[in-house]
């Protein structure tokens, strides 16, 4: 790589980029670290302009608006922010197989409507009629393979005839979202919302509800681990992903590994469905997984397919999102500035990548080179 | 007629980092109005060299004059300015453009204006009796008529000195001759056509004049009137250099594979392979020579059930069983569980052979992953295979859960062949196995590959190095163009002979039948 | 009523044409920009903020407006926010070589989120004291119409009756299809987007080409935001109201095969589509939301169909989402 810098010597640019070898795992979360903390107080002193409070109490608005009083006992604050951790948790795992595969899952969203869609029909319709014992586990099985169908037709088409994932799979989130919209008017008598019910995976009142959805995450996250770094699913899953060539060579079928690992992936998304459906609304409307299909996109990215990091990244995302919104909310600012703040933390880390796999030369510090 | 030089290269050399010299202080002329050949075998630096003069390396020393003038080209921009026009081995067009637009992408001057420029490219296929219709698309194109929209690129720009770099290697022996007929009429024009090559009847029958390059270093220029096959075959090759490897006699050979008329065609149409028959004994290496690309890949992959082939056997005899297979179109799994143990040591190790992302006992599992029914992986065998290798074969290594990608090539190279020869196989294919390894290493290969071969495997070994193919193996097949052009022993063959059966193509195959 | 029809689609498929189009600059280069739903928010609201700003300027008294001003902030505000985001998107991919879908999909968050945030504090930070943003004075400029239209029958309201910006979107449309077919700059950015190395070593700044490409692909994306809001919506900014239009422009592309041209058609097929559902007799609102998502049931039809055919003029640009460094060659 360094003897095509050479080459130009005559008109050599001040600098020049080159591929770096790899960095030391401390020296690449040292970087990751620096953006996320840099961005965060780039954002929080901009929040503190906008509000005309000082950094510090921005960050204790931020802290309160999230945590709420823990010192106090009132865990009702923490619990909620755990559960909107888990959710997005949730989605961002159901995308890291089809991520390690290389396989763009853009269709979250679509997904886990799907499975919630799944979770809603069976909540409605056998509501009374089945005991909750046998209810729960049909509402499970239900949004599971709604989620997966609606994951394994784009990997169908991959598999087949090497369709544009990405594309196809951001299209199939938006049918979904019509057919959700169909059903709602439906049920929902003309009106654009369905009443809660009371049936589900989690009463709807009462904390239990948290401890029930927050498992179910906990659960996926270690056995997420385990399936990517244990199981011959998740081996074959990182050939693929790193070499279709190598895939050949020991013969691996690399149609029968994209369908399987999308009917997974679409699976996970319709459990996140059945969660926002089955354990948190009791209810289900368009904008149910609001957007979250495609922050799981970001935080499965930033989470570099390892489930613990996906947690801990997806703990600070949700953080600051829930954070930023209090601090808007509390000078009567629109509570959308929470995206933007996100947003910028979000691009930050994007960019900073740069670093860790780049590196500049300058001009005469070549010498040293071999 | 006194010939004008067009381009003098004097001292030239080129470095790829401290150890690896390209070219060392090669001095040549080209002149108006000639074919000058560059001869060498691979890796002789006759590209490296021509990169240089086309604007895509720089050199590290020596000058370059254009028409007696000294001359900096630091990019292909530059190199057009010198018309200068290169025609690289590797196409350089966008797919989905026609001829026409392929021809005038990247020139700012004048008015876009496609169809004047079809019409200027319609003349300059006259001039030269190329045949080529400018608003086809280029895939739909055979690989000639993309070599042809190459070689108009370069004209419509107003070179004057052409460089090809292994033009014929892609061609028909018809076409070939047509392109032939095109460069003699540029010669005739006052052009100056310089033709990289290895063939060695295309360069006595085309070129006016040969320059020989051998180990990045000048060997000499002849004219082509006053030279031999065998003359050129030996300043290509050098004198016999022994290594002292190891050889001992094969101990009760039996036929283990057996290929009989094994064809295959690629998507264009081109034969890669063509009706290739041999047989490999037990306790056997056999090599296999050629110039690269003449269908060794091919071949290998085909046995490995890597590569659909169009007609022919591929036979397996088990040594225990005694029974026959036919591994033909059958996929590597399918082979596996007939019970032959085929190991296969590819070309490209880091991209086929191994994950370079995954640490050395994850590339450990690579074969042996599926084995048991198990959903999960067994992870305490590959561990140990892994430090019996590391320690076994020295390899250097941090650990066993770093990255094969962090390691150097030799350390590559001996965890892939430790793998492969753990599984204790029957029938070991290797491709180019010392392909940038140090000596050290190089030499625990051969000894491994010894190894093997005394207790009884069926040893193919796909090499470059003609010294290393004489002194390791037991008999040499000799492959060009896709064709077998000669099965020698090789206790008592020469190089020059290897070397000739090498530079041998289809054609003349033809003519000889 | 079918003319009714037909100038609602159209009014419908410009915020389209315009995404799509800006698209399919973008991805001539190689870069499949999906921040294109975000950058259409911030076109809409940096419009909406310089004719905010003008409005306030001439003390809210239309009589004290420029009508050429009154048209001409907004527009270069428009561009000049939609810019912006674009040249974030491109350092970021094109120097940094950072994903592409995830620094696309973070612009589309942080574009919506400050839509909305601006759109929903606007009036806050400005002093005032509405809770909402209404610029109707702006908006009646923007969406004057040609004098003698309505006296042309059905030929006037169908050809004539249009706003400003809507006219802009097909002559723009058209532009694009000619520079990127019939000219020399076409020529080296398709090159771009299929194959770098070839156009690299062409001597093409693929670099540059690929900044370019980007920045005016926003622009123009930029310019339906604010279409929508000025001439479809009358000047009143809501939280969330373009919703989805950003994807379905992106859809758009699929659907045009890459081709500006058939954009156009394909833009007001997609306003038509939308639409439909209101014009059609004994549909209950129930099967009317299925009937929305036809626009999206035909693109992945189109894009199935292409990916079976491989018919090469109908392929994505050959490079599409993959980041260039030239050294790897």
């Amino acid at each position: 790589m360094t003897e095509k810098t050479v080459i130009k010597q005559r008109r050599e640019p001040l600098f020049h980029i080159v591929k770096r070898d790899d960095m030391v795992w401390w020296k690449v979360w040292g970087v990751r670290a620096i953006a996320i903390v840099a961005s965060i107080l780039v954002m929080v002193f901009i929040s503190s302009l906008l509000t005309g409070k000082g950094m510090g109490k921005t960050v204790e608005i931020m802290y309160r608006g999230v945590f709420g009083r823990i010192e106090k006992g009132s865990f009702k604050m923490l619990f909620k922010y755990l559960e909107e951790t888990a959710i997005l948790l949730c989605l961002a795992l159901a995308l890291t197989p089809a991520f390690k595969m290389k396989f763009w899952n853009c269709g979250a969203e679509g997904q886990a409507l799907m499975g919630g869609l799944g979770a809603m029909v069976c909540m409605i319709e056998l509501e009374g009629k089945l005991p909750t014992a046998v209810l729960i586990p049909v509402i499970a099985v239900v949004s599971i393979l709604c989620g997966a169908i609606w994951g394994v037709i784009p990997a169908i088409f991959k598999a087949l005839f090497d369709t544009n994932e990405t594309l196809f799979t951001l299209m199939m989130n938006y049918i979904a979202t019509q057919i959700i919209a169909y059903y709602v008017y439906i049920k929902g008598g003309g009106s654009n919302v369905i009443q809660p019910v009371e049936a589900g995976i989690a009463p709807s009142t009462g904390n239990s509800r948290y401890y029930i959805n927050i498992s179910i995450v906990i659960a996926i996250t270690f056995i997420a681990y385990i399936y990517l770094k244990y199981s011959k699913h998740g081996y074959e899953i990182s050939v693929v992903g790193e070499s279709r060539n190598t895939a050949r060579y020991i013969g691996i079928n690399v149609k029968k590994v994209i369908i399987r690992t999308m009917l997974i992936s679409g699976a996970v998304c319709g459990i996140a469905g059945m969660i926002l459906v089955a354990g948190k609304d009791h209810s289900i409307r368009t904008a149910t997984v609001g957007g979250q299909g495609f922050t799981a996109i970001m935080m499965a990215w930033l989470g570099q397919c390892n489930p613990f990091i996906t947690a801990f990244m997806t703990a600070i995302i949700v953080f600051l999102n829930l954070g930023a919104a209090k601090v808007a909310d509390s000078c009567y600012l629109n509570s959308a500035f929470a995206d933007i703040f996100v947003g910028v933390v979000i691009l930050c880390v994007v960019g900073c990548e740069f670093f860790i796999r780049y590196s500049f030369k300058f001009r005469g510090s070549r010498k040293g080179d071999k | 007629m006194t010939k004008q030089p067009a381009i003098e290269l004097k001292n030239i050399t080129k470095r790829f980092g401290a150890q690896v010299i390209a070219n060392n202080n090669v001095s040549l002329t080209a002149y108006h109005g000639e074919i000058l050949s560059i001869l060498g075998e691979n890796g002789s630096g006759k590209t490296t060299l021509m990169n240089m003069i086309s604007g895509i390396y720089f050199p590290d020393e020596g000058q370059i004059f254009i028409n007696g003038q000294e001359a900096v080209i630091a990019s292909p921009k530059d190199a057009f300015k010198f018309k200068i026009g290169m025609i690289h081995q590797h196409f350089k067009l966008v797919d989905v453009f026609s001829a026409a637009e392929n021809v005038i992408l990247g020139i700012d001057e004048g008015k876009y204006n496609l169809k004047k420029s079809a019409e200027e490219i319609k003349k300059i296929s006259e001039q030269y009796g190329f045949d080529l219709d400018p608003e086809k698309k280029v895939y739909s194109m055979a690989v000639s008529e993309k070599q042809t929209v190459e070689i108009i690129k370069v004209l419509y720009r107003g070179a004057d000195i052409l460089i090809l770099d292994e033009p014929t290697a892609v061609l028909t022996p018809q076409e070939t001759a047509k392109l032939f007929d095109v460069l003699r009429k540029m010669r005739d024009d006052g052009k100056c056509i310089i033709i990289i090559t290895h063939k060695l009847h295309e360069v006595l029958s085309l070129s006016d004049r040969v320059s020989v390059l051998r180990k990045g270093e000048y060997v000499g220029t002849v004219n082509t009137n006053e030279t031999n096959e065998s003359e050129l075959t030996e300043m290509m090759v050098g004198k016999k250099v022994s290594l002292n490897i190891d050889r001992a006699e094969p101990k009760d050979p039996q036929d283990r594979l057996v290929i009989s008329g094994v064809d295959c065609i690629s998507r264009d149409g081109v034969a890669l392979l063509d009706s290739v028959s041999f047989t490999a004994r037990s306790g056997e290496i056999l090599g296999i020579a050629g110039i690269a690309g003449s269908g060794q890949r091919e071949l290998l992959e085909a046995i490995a059930g890597l590569q659909h082939i169009n007609s022919g056997e591929i036979l397996y005899n088990d040594p225990k069983s005694g029974k026959t297979e036919n591994l033909r179109d059958k996929t590597p799994v399918q082979i596996r569980e007939l019970g032959v143990r085929l190991s296969f040591v590819p070309e490209d190790r880091l991209g086929m052979g191994l994950v370079g992302n995954m640490d050395i006992v994850d590339n450990m599992m690579l074969r042996s992953y599926s084995k048991g029914h198990s959903m999960f992986l067994e992870r305490k065998s590959p561990k140990d295979l892994a430090m019996k290798i590391i320690s076994d074969l020295e390899v250097a290594t941090p650990g066993a859960s770093t990255p094969v990608r962090r390691l150097s090539g030799g350390n590559v190279q001996k965890v892939l062949v430790g793998r492969e020869i753990s599984a204790s196989p029957t029938v070991l294919m290797v491709a180019y196995p010392v392909r940038g390894l140090d000596i050290n290493s190089s030499y625990m290969i051969y000894n491994l590959l010894n190894e093997q071969k005394e207790k009884g495997v069926a040893i193919i070994f796909v090499g470059e190095d003609l010294d290393v193919l004489l002194e390791l193996c037991d008999r040499i097949m000799v492959i060009g163009s896709g064709k077998v052009t000669g099965i020698v022993d090789a206790r008592s063959v020469t190089k020059e002979e290897i070397g000739l059966l090498m530079t041998k193509s289809g054609e003349e195959e033809k003519q000889n039948d | 009523m079918i003319i009714q029809f037909i100038c609602r689609a159209i009014l419908l498929g410009v915020p389209l044409l315009y995404g799509s189009v800006g698209e399919i600059v973008t991805e001539k280069s190689g870069h499949l920009n999906l921040g294109i739903p975000g950058i259409m928010y911030v076109g809409a609201i940096s419009g909406i903020i310089g004719s905010f700003f003008y409005e306030q300027a001439c003390g809210n008294d239309i009589a004290k407006m420029n009508a050429f001003l009154a048209v001409l902030i907004p527009f270069l505000c428009a561009i000049v926010g939609s810019v912006i985001i674009g040249l974030i998107y491109s350092f970021l991919t094109v120097t940094l070589r950072a994903n592409q879908n995830v620094t696309g999909l973070a612009l589309t968050t942080f574009g919506i989120g400050l839509g909305n945030f601006f759109g929903g504090s606007l009036t806050k930070i400005g002093g005032g004291s509405e809770t909402f943003i209404a610029l109707t004075r702006t908006s009646g400029f923007f969406s004057a119409k040609i004098p003698f239209a309505d006296k042309l029958g059905w030929f006037g309201d169908i050809f004539l009756s249009h706003d400003f910006l809507t006219y802009l979107a097909i002559i723009i449309a058209v532009i694009v299809s000619l520079v990127l077919n019939r000219t020399r700059v076409g020529l080296n950015l398709r090159a771009v987007g299929e194959s770098p190395a070839t156009a690299d070593a062409a001597g093409i700044n693929v670099t540059r080409y690929k900044y370019f490409a980007t920045c005016i692909g926003s622009a123009i994306a930029g310019l339906g935001g604010l279409q929508y809001v000025m001439a479809y919506a009358n000047g009143v900014w809501t939280n969330n109201a373009f919703g989805d239009r950003g994807w379905m422009a992106i859809a758009l592309v699929i659907f045009a095969l890459w081709k500006p041209s058939v954009a156009i058609v394909g833009s007001f097929l997609f306003g038509a589509l939308c639409n439909a559902n209101n014009y059609i007799q004994g549909l209950g609102t129930a099967t009317q939301e299925l009937f929305k998502m036809l626009p999206y049931v035909v693109t992945i039809i189109v894009l199935v169909v292409i990916s079976m055919r491989k018919r090469r003029e109908f392929q994505p640009p050959a490079h599409l989402g993959l980041p260039y460094f030239r050294e790897e060659r």
